[in-house]
């Protein structure tokens, strides 16, 4: 299976839509009830981040088949002011925002590999991939 | 403008959250829900999200905030019916929804209410099924 599909993220309302999205794509995958739910979370964070901190932006939703494994890669990226000290972003309860500082740190673990690219003034891009 | 309907039952309200919310709709709920609690003086609130896929950590915070306005509006939130998935993930994400009283379905989160108000007030409409 080859798929890859390009969501913009401009308002809450998108965010929804990348969270049907990945459903989706992790429902057609045969992902478990378990593992759709947290890449869809994930993916819920991740998309409110680029949107809020970001200043709005784009994932690229990914299927991936290696023959003996199947998963789902997302890339979010934005052109927004960029995250100044990654370390400290990643850190447990670390807010800029009204949130519970949980978005980055929490997505981590609900992930098999997280990659985070930030250049200040630049914009941020995160990926993240889930294993079936 | 969409929003999320609240049911009165007695000295209760109850939301069953059936929609994927944006960001936007469950601050509505929020807002709605704590002005119905003042117009109503309602003593217990109960969130039904057992058609909620998932939580991620803006809808925690929002459940979170609405727990602690009702209780400085003299009311309790329970929230009921959570996934065992979306569960499993919420602890994973880092989050415990402290200060959220939960109950497994509708039926026990309003036992709930009902005796950590004292019984006699609460919603009343199912009187026989009571002891």
């Amino acid at each position: 299976m080859q798929k890859n599909e390009v969501i913009s993220i401009r308002s809450s309302s998108d965010v929804v839509l990348v969270r049907q999205a990945v459903r989706q794509l992790a429902v057609e995958l045969g992902f478990s009830l378990i593992n759709q739910t947290k890449i869809v979370t994930g993916a819920s964070e991740l998309a409110r981040n680029t949107l809020e901190h970001g200043g709005g932006g784009t994932v690229n939703i990914e299927a991936l088949d290696e023959g003996t494994r199947r998963g789902l890669r997302l890339i979010f990226e934005d052109s927004g002011p960029g995250i100044p000290d990654l370390e400290l972003a990643l850190k447990d309860g670390f807010t800029t925002g009204g949130g519970l500082g949980m978005g980055l740190s929490g997505t981590k673990r609900l992930v098999n590999e997280f990659d985070i690219v930030s250049r200040v003034g630049e914009g941020t891009r995160i990926t993240i991939t889930k294993w079936k | 403008m969409e929003r999320i309907a609240i049911l009165q039952i007695g000295h209760f309200l109850l939301v069953t959250i059936q929609v994927d919310m944006h960001d936007r709709l469950a601050m509505t709920l929020q807002d709605d829900l704590t002005n119905r609690i003042s117009q109503t003086s309602a003593r217990g609130v109960l969130i039904d999200i057992s058609a909620l896929e998932i939580v991620d950590s803006f809808i925690g915070r929002i459940l979170g905030n609405i727990a602690k306005m009702s209780r400085i509006l003299d009311a309790e939130t329970v929230v009921v019916g959570m996934q065992p998935a979306v569960a499993i993930t919420l602890v994973e994400l880092g989050l415990s929804l402290k200060g959220i009283r939960t109950s497994l379905n509708v039926e026990k989160g309003m036992a709930l209410l009902r005796s950590s108000l004292g019984d006699s007030e609460g919603g009343s409409m199912d009187g026989d099924a009571e002891k």
